[in-house]
């Protein structure tokens, strides 16, 4: 893997400058509350900004190498360094990382959960970003470990403190069952040290490294991996911990797991599951494609059974990243290109779904399905908003969702020489069928929350149209329309579902050749 | 030979076709962006587009034509052999034309992304079935935009139903002259979006807005076999492009069963979009959508979109089902046509809705286009989409007349209407010329391209479904007979006599909220009843109710000074489509050895493309379908008369009286129980048992299995906590250490309820058991 080491403080700063923000809003006391909001929004700001440079000074020339790339020592006693770079696949992750948190502050200006406190919530949210930052750029496996454990702490004290009612239930199941994960990872890890001889944790050294260990032992540490990263993702049947979490999250925490912390884990088999150790990956990607489709069939079944919108929304990450999965169970460079497209498509249109239900209650104090109905005709942007995402997410072409789940069906015909075609060519028949449910579960939402009449509990004096009378009566007062700092929050990724939709290969083009590069081992 | 000369060879149109669906593309933007603060609200962005993009498919046409024409007049260098590559029979007088040349389509891409080595590419594949499409949508869409500005007048959501009409039409057209496969997709689910909003337009009626998301989910059920059929094609084939596909489809050397796999794949998408049986029960509730749109999108052009896949990609259906064998094969494309004929043309005797008649008559009518496909009948399948799509969009834009003007915003035949013959001439002039357009009678439109496929059924060696043709045509003009009579003759009855029944439309409403799908009742009844029960509660404020229905400023002007009839608005367009109701056949006329379509349309046979037979046409052979689609009328007539009629009649309540004839309705009523089978039986009985099964599992059982281990891993901890912690390890000479820990721990605990210990004892306790476990696979 080649490296270019041009400009290499860019990547520290971009991961680093929240904490700086962090450091300052420490300082500062709890009461000034706007005061905390503006170092939060304009930290996370600066580090977009950063973001942005580093977009700029990319070299999509040479995608597949590792740029801004750093090395230092760090824990020399275990030969771990501090070994930081960014490829075609991280740099969507990791500024979609950096714009999600912008977004996120934004819509934090007016809608700080209860019990309140901002200094906490956003300090969280800023080390959040560190986190998830840092798990993108970590090239070597130490200080993936770490980053990818800091993540956890910021968002379980997201769920457990600002979370809805079963918040202790949820955030301490999500942390036991990630770090359940995290720890047979770690040992997997360890492990590759100690195969590979001891001499570096770094991600490119393992690369070259880790082709030579013995089959058998590879298939163990696979599987260390596999699960660590399928918790993450989660795929079936490790999803349980991810209902609870996002239906107990706030809405900020929803959109933040939704968006990017699911992506650690399908970003993990990518980044580092399947280069390091091909011949596993191998044996691994039937299982793996076989329980992506499970989860593809078995989250939209799920999504049927809800009646609660956040959960619903909750199981259908379950369907989706069952279609990223897929796409990288095929070994081929069109199932992980289409897998990445995937992650970043529904973490734009999953994370707005999560808007959206975070915004309907905020308005209705309710997520029944059962008792919201004629939205559009109480607050028809929010509710046109609504069906845009729940088209986007049922893979409508011409929006980003279609091309994560298309080109992932389209390459389980052919998947990688090594796997059997049979298997492969079932499971785009299976997952086709999920794209048929998917539809069913988004639009049966859409066409009961959506169309219709108000129902009479929300409309003041119990009559259809009650719009105008809303504001006599206090208890319905708060059912308004999009507010500014949710269109300000919003638009960008409203914007991003067309684009990428319109114009995939604005994120093809830079995700191709690592990808290419990557799965070059499977075509000789 | 098929390296594709560029630009100068072509003609500006020809080279420039893309821009016809790139034009109300960006019209529909500027609508949604800019048109309610527009003077016309935006409809006239819509209708500007769509002229400027029939311009340009005229102009196309008019290119295409000539470089037709220049071929076959220069013959020599384009031409490919025909039956060289073994579709032939050569048995028939065709093969006799051996040597026609091939027309190169014209073909342009533009690589639109790519990913691992693989291109998506943009672009367009003109030849005579794109540019017939490209006109034929160009020009429906302009005259329903053009009968809608009156027809939605003040609707609520005036803008955004222009906005849904043109990305409608932006969607066909992309899909007609895609160049690639996922081109096609792309259009054909636009198309779908459209059909989604369009019929849940008037979405505060639950009975619209589930027949809405019957329609959209119907079909996406059928898109599975798309998307696998696409998958497929690329993945034996690994192209996307249009041509190739057919090359590759045509060449012997092709594994059929491939090709059989992607035909029955891409097949089961078409009976989706098409209204095949069994998934045809979509279309008619999507009646409940305004009328411009079921003429436009559910008649005449999107569920003909089927109907050109397979027209499309012929070759691969045709190989792939070998449509070619000659003799009693029954393939699957002919055997859903031929059913979906007769059921759909069964179902139609038995409605009360005028629209839910020209809806069955739609569905069976592209049951004539499939089966005619089926049986090798390329040609007159497709000038089939022709014709019907000019009289069946006439027969629908009569059904709006009618109810927007006559019948008060109702579409029911029996409670409304009657005795408008004389009362609304344009209107019934039209209905009576296009009824007889589509029953297949002489010299109309649709006898042209009905009666060949018929003829055509039987010419190529399928004596089954020329029997099924001629059922067919005998059951539609039956049917339409009925129909023209309850709507025409008879006497005025309901709102078509004058009675205004406000209250009772209002008293329905409720009821009809909780309608189902499938629900008779129509749907711009109940939009109406909506705006009068607004209306007299005063609650219009917010412009959400149906002012389409501001009846008196309309009815003071009327068509031409026609007391009765139309305004203009709606008149004109109407007449328009009468007058090519019957002229439009006239341009593949086999009567009269006017054969332009074969010139024009119809692909040579060569490497891309089989040879097409033609059965020779005779007066003699249409003569059994001219029988029966006269005794069809008489028969009917009788009936009709004695049934619905004013005189008395022994007829009259016959299914109540007799068990058989009762029974064999109430089948038809229910239409044969599919949408009970759908309904009750799939998505009740067995989709949401099989969804509360599942997710009981995953509460009781994966996430028991986690709670357990949880609650399991804390009993170990206390029991270690109290045992071995407290007892043997405090005991010792930990204390001091231990104490440091707890007062870090202690900072933490406020939040976090002392659990991190408990963490960190399980995150080592399972590195632990990891690492056994790589000792004990002995590394």
């Amino acid at each position: 893997m080649d490296v270019i080491s041009d400009q290499n403080w860019v990547l520290s700063v971009g991961t680093f400058l929240p904490l700086a923000g962090v450091l300052v809003m420490l300082l500062i006391p709890k009461r000034e509350e706007l005061l905390h909001k503006q170092i939060a929004l304009i930290t996370a700001l600066a580090t977009l900004a950063v973001g942005i440079y580093t977009l700029v000074q990319f070299d999509y020339g040479q995608a597949q190498s590792l740029q801004f790339y750093a090395s230092t020592e760090w824990i020399t006693v275990i030969n771990s360094g501090y070994t930081i770079g960014l490829d075609g696949i991280s740099l969507p992750l990791y500024f979609l990382s950096m714009v999600i948190t912008v977004l996120v502050m934004i819509y934090s200006w007016d809608h700080i959960p209860s019990p309140g406190n901002p200094k906490a919530f956003l300090i969280l949210m800023l080390v959040l970003q560190t986190g998830m930052a840092g798990t993108f750029i970590a090239q070597d496996l130490i200080l993936f470990f770490v980053f990818f454990e800091v993540v956890l702490l910021p968002m379980y004290f997201m769920i457990g403190v600002w979370g809805g009612e079963q918040r202790q239930y949820a955030s301490l199941k999500f942390f036991l069952y990630t770090m359940f994960g995290s720890a047979l990872m770690l040992v997997a890890f360890l492990a590759l040290f100690y195969q590979t001889g001891r001499e570096s944790f770094s991600i490119p050294f393992l690369v070259e490294n880790g082709i030579n260990i013995d089959e058998d032992v590879a298939l163990w540490i696979f599987a260390g991996m596999f699960i660590g990263f399928a918790v993450k993702v989660p795929m079936f049947p490790f999803h349980t911990w991810l209902p609870d979490a996002h239906t107990q999250a706030p809405t900020q925490g929803s959109v933040i797991l939704a968006a990017i912390l699911l992506k650690l884990g399908t970003y993990g088999f990518v980044r580092i599951a399947i280069p390091i150790l091909p011949q596993a990956a191998v044996k691994w990607a039937p299982v793996i494609g076989v329980l992506a489709v499970i989860g593809i069939i078995y989250g939209a079944l799920g999504c049927l059974a809800q009646s609660d919108m956040k959960r619903l929304i909750a199981f259908s990450s379950v369907a989706h990243m069952g279609f990223v999965m897929l796409g990288i169970s095929t070994l081929t460079a069109t199932g992980i290109n289409a897998a990445l497209f995937g992650m970043v498509a529904h973490g734009l249109i999953t994370g707005m779904l999560f808007f959206c239900a975070g915004s309907i209650k905020e308005r209705y104090h309710t997520l029944e399905i059962k008792r919201l109905s004629g939205m559009l005709i109480q607050m028809p942007k929010l509710g046109w908003i609504l069906g845009f995402c729940a088209m986007a997410s049922l893979g409508l072409p011409g929006l980003a969702g279609f091309w994560g789940e298309f080109p992932a069906i389209l390459s389980a015909y052919n998947p990688a020489p090594q796997l059997d075609v049979t298997l492969f060519r079932t499971l785009m028949v299976i997952a086709a069928l999920g794209t048929v449910l998917a539809a069913a579960y988004l639009l049966w939402l859409y066409q009961r929350t959506a169309f219709g009449e108000p129902n009479p509990e929300f409309t003041g004096h119990g009559h259809a149209h009650a719009v105008g009378a809303a504001g006599n009566d206090e208890h319905h007062s708060d059912i308004h329309d999009v507010n500014i700092y949710e269109w300000v929050a919003w638009t960008p990724l409203l914007i991003a579902i067309v684009v990428f939709g319109v114009y995939p290969q604005l994120m093809f083009k830079v995700m191709d050749p690592a990808v290419t590069q990557l799965v070059g081992v499977f075509n000789p | 030979m098929l390296a594709h000369e560029t630009a100068a060879s072509a003609g500006w149109f020809l080279d420039n076709a893309f821009l016809i669906p790139v034009i109300p593309a960006v019209a529909f933007a500027v609508i949604i962006l800019f048109g309610k603060r527009l003077p016309m609200k935006g409809s006239e962005v819509g209708i500007v587009s769509m002229v400027g993009a029939l311009v340009l498919a005229v102009g196309t046409t008019y290119q295409w034509i000539q470089r037709v024409d220049a071929v076959h007049g220069g013959e020599g260098e384009h031409a490919v052999a025909r039956g060289v590559y073994g579709f032939a029979r050569g048995l028939l007088p065709q093969a006799a034309e051996g040597g026609e040349p091939y027309v190169e389509p014209v073909i342009r891409s533009w690589v639109w992304w790519q990913s691992g080595g693989l291109e998506f590419g943009l672009g367009q594949h003109i030849d005579g079935l794109a540019v017939m499409l490209l006109l034929l949508v160009t020009f429906i869409s302009t005259l329903v935009q053009i009968f809608s500005l009156e027809y939605v007048r003040g609707d609520r959501r005036y803008t955004h139903f222009f906005a849904s009409l043109t990305l409608f039409s932006a969607g066909m057209l992309a899909m007609v002259l895609a160049e690639n496969t996922v081109q096609l997709i792309l259009g054909w689910e636009i198309m779908g979006l459209c059909s989604f909003l369009l019929i849940g337009h008037w979405w505060e009626e639950q009975a619209n807005s589930r027949a809405a998301l019957k329609a959209f989910f119907t079909v996406r059920v059928g898109d599975m076999g798309l998307l696998v059929g696409v998958a497929i094609l690329f993945g034996a084939f690994g192209t996307f492009s249009i041509q190739e596909t057919s090359r590759i489809a045509m060449d012997p050397a092709t594994s059929q069963t491939v090709l059989l796999w992607a035909a029955i794949a891409l097949f089961i998408a078409c009976i989706g979009k098409s209204g095949q049986f069994p998934l045809h029960t979509w279309l008619p509730d999507a009646m409940a959508g305004p009328t411009p749109v079921s003429s436009l999108l559910h008649s005449s052009t999107m569920v003909v979109a089927g109907v050109f896949l397979v027209a499309r990609l012929y070759p691969v259906f045709y190989n792939g089902f070998d449509i070619a064998q000659n003799g009693n094969s029954l393939n699957f494309i002919a055997v859903i046509g031929g059913i979906t004929i007769v059921i759909a043309a069964g179902l139609a005797f038995v409605q009360n809705d005028i629209k839910k008649v020209l809806a069955y008559s739609t569905v069976s009518q592209l049951g004539y286009m499939m089966m005619g496909l089926g049986v090798g009948a390329w040609t007159p399948a497709v000038f089939h989409i022709f014709t019907h799509a000019f009289f069946k969009c006439a027969l629908f834009l009569c059904a709006g007349s009618i109810s927007h003007t006559a019948s008060h915003h109702s579409f029911d035949m029996k409670k409304d209407m009657g005795g408008l013959l004389k009362r609304m001439p344009i209107t019934s002039g039209v209905w009576m010329v296009s009824t007889l357009a589509l029953c297949g009678v002489p010299f109309f439109s649709g006898f042209f391209s009905k009666d060949e496929i018929i003829d055509n059924a039987e010419h190529n060696g399928y004596p089954i479904f020329f029997v099924i043709g001629l059922i067919g045509a005998f059951m539609t003009t039956a049917y339409m007979t009925r129909a023209t009579y309850l709507t025409f003759f008879g006497s005025p009855r309901g709102a078509a006599a004058g009675e205004h029944h406000h209250d009772e439309a209002h008293a329905e409403e409720h009821e009809l909220g909780l309608a189902t799908v499938g629900h008779d009742a129509p749907a711009d009844a109940h939009a109406h009843a909506d705006h009068t029960a607004h209306a007299a509660h005063g609650h219009d404020a917010h412009g959400a109710h149906d002012a389409h229905d501001a009846h008196g400023a309309h009815h003071a002007k009327p068509a031409f000074g026609i007391a009765g009839e139309s305004p203009i608005l709606i008149a004109a367009p109407i007449a328009i489509l009468g007058v090519l109701a019957v002229v439009s056949g006239y341009i593949n006329a086999a009567p009269f050895h006017i054969e332009k379509f074969l010139e024009w349309v119809e692909p040579r046979a060569s490497e891309f493309a089989p040879a097409i037979d033609h059965a020779t046409f005779a007066w003699s052979k249409a003569m059994p379908s001219i029988v029966l689609v006269v005794l069809g009328f008489v028969v009917s007539l009788a009936i009709s008369r004695s049934v619905f009629g004013d005189a008395p009649s022994k007829l009259k309540g016959l299914t109540e009286r007799n068990a058989v004839l009762g029974a064999g309705h109430r089948f038809l009523v229910n239409k044969y129980y599919l949408d009970a089978l759908y309904e009750n039986v799939v998505v009740k009985a067995v989709a949401y048992p099989i969804a509360q099964a599942a997710y009981w599992v995953n509460q009781r059982v994966l996430d028991g299995v986690v709670n357990a281990a949880g609650a399991g891993g804390r009993r170990t901890g206390e029991w270690l906590y109290k045992y071995v912690d407290q007892g043997a390890i405090d005991g010792l000479a930990v204390n001091g250490s231990g104490k440091a820990a707890r007062g870090t721990g202690g900072a933490l605990r406020p939040l976090q309820s002392g659990k991190v210990n408990q963490y960190g004892a399980l995150l080592f306790g399972a590195a632990a058991v990891g690492a056994l476990v790589l000792v004990i696979a002995n590394i």
